[in-house]
């Protein structure tokens, strides 16, 4: 192999107040070889970030880097650079992207003005003005009409070409190292399917290399040749792309694989890491993983342990594992498979419901039974739902228009069922979520709970039926109140559905608590005191506290790390089997769905599009947009995996293309479908698709 | 020739366009004002007609015979039902007569545009001189943020903000004038008459604005696109200047507008105690008086000058941030 064009030793960062340092990267050492695609593979908070900002010398002002040493290209240690001499690197030989295109570009400045200023600094042999070479550059990134949109603000643009702008930025100085920080993390699977392919194309056009930060080991796998896993400032493990997800070395690595939601696992409850990710305060001398590591031997929690190197470059910190001869560590792995199910579920702190699969499988079948006579069991039917908002305009505020943010929406929710919605953001899923509980007063439509029809009771007449239906929110860091007491937040339900005795209320609460895994004295905390996980089962034990017989569950896990995710998941299914409530399950995760979900429901532009169980449509999938949607998601096996590439992005809802909405992306389209809206296509009892082609 | 002859007509019709977009968003501004002015002063009229002391008794004195009284009291039509007087007075408004001052007996409007320059004379000059003391020390405050010059910057604005104008008014008049020598004392004389009262404006309101302009630009410093700015290879201080100051600066500009809003309406405490002829002392003067005319027609001026500043707020604020600008189109 050729010298190494990015060469890290024994990397040290610290933050924080100097007398008690949080040493959030500890003696990192990677090698980045040309045009190679390396990723940093992490949870949040075990230093992938900080890695990366050290690299390029951008640490916030608490930070520090205590020691080692950053070869980079002919340049040399870029830690002994003066600060004029790093700017130039910065931008130019190394360029960075981030996470959040929407908050990444300066608002009051065009697109066009800020490429330019990153032309300007490093094109020193550039002999025309900027402008012609930032139209080049936006066109490499795949903007259309480049002319016009270099004159635009960011706030003009959606989030994917955000990102591109953001990439063509970095591509001005014609970086030989890109450093991607969870680049496609706040996109849509659609498209960060585009953005993964712009820089795939753009690597093997330009022959950059690319330092791939990133939680999503489904985007590792695609994207990444080599990987790093980090864990706790630590690297833990590093290995080729393929062998770790073949054969992960490092317990944590396993047990992240294991975490991840997919239909195969759906009989089983995930894999979850209990405990939390140590202080990186303290001085280790042991393992950081030991407390977390149901494979640990003694010597793990006395000793730090050494590097072990295996074939095909696999290297991984871990005193039990033996390379490729590793017995006694798949031993003792297959040993915790054999009784995987209970011992998982004694970790996941609510031991008392254990995961009754015999249960379930009945439940389902029951469940199944009800769709063949659907009247007599429906919990929740949604008619023909419209949410319009009007747009106003002008001195006298008429109504120009309306934004369809949901447009006809019809859904079914049994007892004790899951349905899926599912579906890029901007298509009105969390819309339709809030006109069901008629937190939103539909437009117009139908919705029917328990038989009774909601949208004409009056708000005080709703206030009873409350109880029953309730609704966990995406951000469990904005949806409680911060200068509320957990138990407060808890028990505001019971006061409001008249339970006003104290003492009978703080013993519900407390059980409350324990069904969701938080201990009691959580009852006297506020939620600032609890990480994202615990923050979400607070939030569950809130909902709850009423007793409802349907929670819609509005992208609860996004924010959540996939260990977290995991516990977050098991603990809605368990609470399923023991209380026969139905979820409404508002989502963009299909890995989720698949491991969840009874029923799925595919929405696009406030309709839907294609639904039915969610074998039927996950794998026969009807419509062409969940095929590509489907086709998007970034797996770990995708083997001959067809991707089937969409154009552009999600049209406005305020004017939808005519015809079928989906018609101006879709790769089947004919003439036809730009004429009129299809009708329902019914290929089964429970599966129906709104595609005139999809019969054939 | 025809080309060009398209060409210019189209720009004219373009120009036309924007402008008329403009002129409807400053009718629309304007009219929505109407029902507050006229709230303003109905209220201030009832005010006026509640409180305790007699107009009549203050210009006649005790010693003058009833008779006499009431002749006045009807002279200034003081003697009519307080409905007739609310009629009348809004039925002047309508074609711009503000009334007739009780004691001069000439019309309000003349004395409202006699003491205007001067207000606005201090109004310009103090929030020039704010300006020009707040923003390089709220720059440098951000910049060097808790160090040395950070501490005292703000420990000085600290100071200035706290300190009432009422004291630092005679201090400065006390230094300067009287054992200096170098200023007037008080009064509306030349440009050297403007520096006290100017000082004592202007420090109160460079004390706040360079507290502001600071905090905001730290928040803006914190954003993600001043990470981007940075990653791109631009100094600190073109990333301060270029992508930190203007997206810093929108939120001071709506306090600035407040502010200059206040400062036009007259700034009473200043004025008064340099004696200064602008609006804010004629309204101390004429509130003293009872002039009750006199006291409607100020308040009336100042909620108007309120109006027309925040509308010019806006708009200089649409300007400089795009998204309000697009927003809007």
């Amino acid at each position: 192999m050729n010298a190494p064009l990015l060469q890290i030793t024994d990397l040290t960062t610290q933050l924080g107040n100097p007398k008690q340092p949080s040493q959030v990267v500890d003696k990192i050492n990677l090698e980045i070889y040309p045009g190679e695609t390396f990723a940093l593979l992490g949870e949040s908070g075990c230093g992938k970030s900080m890695t990366a900002l050290s690299i390029m010398r951008l640490l916030p002002l608490s930070g520090r880097i205590i020691e080692g040493c950053v070869q980079f290209s002919d340049v040399g240690d870029l830690l002994d650079l003066p600060e004029k001499e790093m700017r130039r690197i910065r931008g130019g030989q190394m360029a960075m992207i981030f996470q959040e295109p929407q908050t990444s570009l300066n608002p009051v400045m065009t697109v066009g003005r800020q490429i330019a200023e990153a032309v300007e600094l490093h094109d020193v042999q550039r002999k025309t003005n900027s402008t012609k070479r930032v139209i080049e550059l936006l066109d490499a990134v795949g903007i259309p009409d480049p002319k016009r949109r270099a004159k635009e603000y960011p706030h003009q643009l959606s989030g994917g070409m955000k990102q591109r702008i953001m990439i063509a930025m970095a591509l001005a100085g014609k970086p030989k190292l890109l450093i991607a920080d969870e680049p496609t993390t706040a996109l849509d699977v659609t498209i960060q399917a585009q953005v993964l392919q712009l820089l795939k194309d753009l690597q093997q056009d330009t022959g950059m290399a690319v330092l791939l930060i990133t939680h999503d080991l489904g985007v590792v796998a695609e994207t990444a040749d080599r990987l790093a896993v980090m864990y706790a400032g630590q690297i833990v493990e590093t290995a080729t792309s393929e062998r770790f997800f073949s054969k992960p070395g490092h317990p944590y690595g396993r047990k992240l694989l294991k975490a991840l939601p997919d239909a195969s696992k759906r009989k089983q409850r995930l894999a979850v890491i209990p405990g939390m990710v140590p202080s990186l305060k303290q001085k280790f001398s042991n393992c950081r993983f030991v407390k977390r590591c149901d494979v640990a031997i003694a010597e793990c929690s006395s000793e730090i342990p050494p590097w072990v190197f295996g074939s095909n470059n696999q290297q991984v910190r871990c005193h039990i594992w033996q390379s490729d001869t590793n017995k006694p560590l798949e031993q003792s792995i297959l040993r915790n498979q054999d009784s995987g199910v209970l011992n998982d579920s004694s970790q996941d702190l609510h031991e008392s419901q254990d995961f009754n699969q015999d249960n379930k499988d009945n439940q389902v079948n029951q469940g199944s039974k009800t769709l063949d006579q659907p009247s007599n069991n429906i919990l929740l039917e949604a008619r023909d739902l419209c949410v319009h908002f009007p747009i106003h305009k002008g001195i006298l505020q008429r109504i120009i228009g309306h934004v369809r943010a949901v447009d006809g929406l019809s859904l079914n929710l049994y007892p004790g069922r899951t349905l899926a919605l599912v579906g890029e953001s901007g298509c009105g899923k969390t819309t339709a979520g809030k006109a069901i509980l008629q937190l939103l007063r539909p437009t117009a439509g139908s919705v029917r709970f328990a038989g009774q029809e909601l949208t004409s009771l009056s708000t005080n007449k709703l206030r009873p039926l409350r109880s029953m239906l309730q609704i966990i929110f995406q951000d469990p860091f904005a949806s409680m109140n911060p200068r509320m007491l957990v138990g407060d937040i808890v028990a505001e339900g019971l006061i409001a559905q008249g339970l006003n005795n104290r003492s009978t209320r703080r013993a519900k609460v407390l059980k409350l608590l324990d069904q969701v895994g938080i201990a009691s004295d959580a009852i006297d905390r506020y939620p600032h005191e609890f990480s994202g996980g615990q923050r979400q089962r607070i939030c569950i034990a809130r909902a709850l506290a009423v007793e409802p017989s349907l929670i819609v569950c509005d992208e609860p896990t996004s924010a959540l790390d996939v260990s977290v995710q995991a516990q977050i998941i098991n603990l809605l299914k368990d609470l399923q089997i023991n209380l026969d409530i139905s979820y409404l399950f508002i989502t963009h995760n299909i890995s989720v769905v698949a491991y969840l979900a009874d029923e799925v429901a595919v929405m696009y532009l406030g309709r839907i599009v294609e639904q039915g169980e969610v074998h039927e449509i996950l794998e026969h999938p009807k419509h062409p947009y969940t095929k590509a949607l489907l086709s998007a998601v970034p797996t770990i096996d995708d083997t001959g995996k067809q991707r089937i590439q969409l154009e552009g992005d999600l049209p406005s809802p305020a004017d939808p293309p005519s015809g079928c909405h989906f018609h101006p992306r879709c790769p089947e389209a004919t003439a036809a479908c730009s004429l009129k809206y299809p009708d329902t296509v019914i290929l089964s009892p429970t599966h129906s698709v709104r595609c005139e082609y999809a019969k054939f | 020739m025809t080309k060009n002859l398209i060409m210019y007509t189209k720009y004219v019709l373009y120009y036309i366009y924007i402008n008329l977009k403009f002129i409807s968003f400053l009718t629309t501004r304007l009219l929505t004002a109407i029902p507050t002015i006229l709230g303003v002063a109905l209220l201030v009229f009832l005010f006026l007609h509640l409180v305790p002391g007699d107009p009549v008794e203050l210009m006649l004195g005790d010693m003058v015979p009833a008779a006499d009284r009431e002749e006045l009291r009807r002279v200034l039509g003081l003697d009519l039902p307080i409905s007739v007087q609310m009629a009348n007075y809004f039925g002047g408004l309508l074609y711009f007569d503000f009334g007739t001052s009780f004691f001069t007996r000439r019309p309000v409007l003349d004395s409202l545009l006699e003491r205007l320059p001067a207000t606005l004379e201090l109004a310009v000059s103090g929030l020039s001189l704010a300006l020009l003391l707040a923003v390089p020390l709220g720059i440098f405050a951000a910049k060097y943020r808790d160090r040395a010059l950070d501490t005292s910057a703000m420990g000085f604005s600290l100071i200035g903000a706290s300190i009432p104008s009422f004291w630092l008014g005679p201090m400065l008049i006390m230094f300067f004038s009287l054992w200096l020598g170098w200023t007037p004392v008080s009064g509306h004389d030349g440009a050297i008459s403007l520096i006290l009262p100017t000082l004592t404006l202007g420090t109160a309101l460079a004390a706040i604005l360079a507290r502001m302009i600071r905090s905001s630009l730290l928040e803006i410093l914190s954003e993600d696109f001043i990470r981007t700015a940075r990653a791109k290879g631009l100094s600190e201080n073109q990333v301060l200047l270029r992508h930190g100051l203007r997206n810093a600066l929108l939120p001071v500009l709506t306090l600035l507008g407040l502010q200059l809003g206040s400062l036009l309406g007259g700034a009473v405490i200043t004025e008064t105690i340099f004696d200064w002829p602008g609006v804010g002392s004629l309204l101390v003067e004429s509130i003293q008086k009872r002039d009750i005319p006199m006291v409607q027609g100020c308040v009336l001026l100042i909620s108007l000058i309120y109006v027309a500043v925040n509308t010019f707020t806006d708009l200089v604020y649409a300007t400089v941030d795009p998204r309000i600008r697009l927003a809007k189109n």
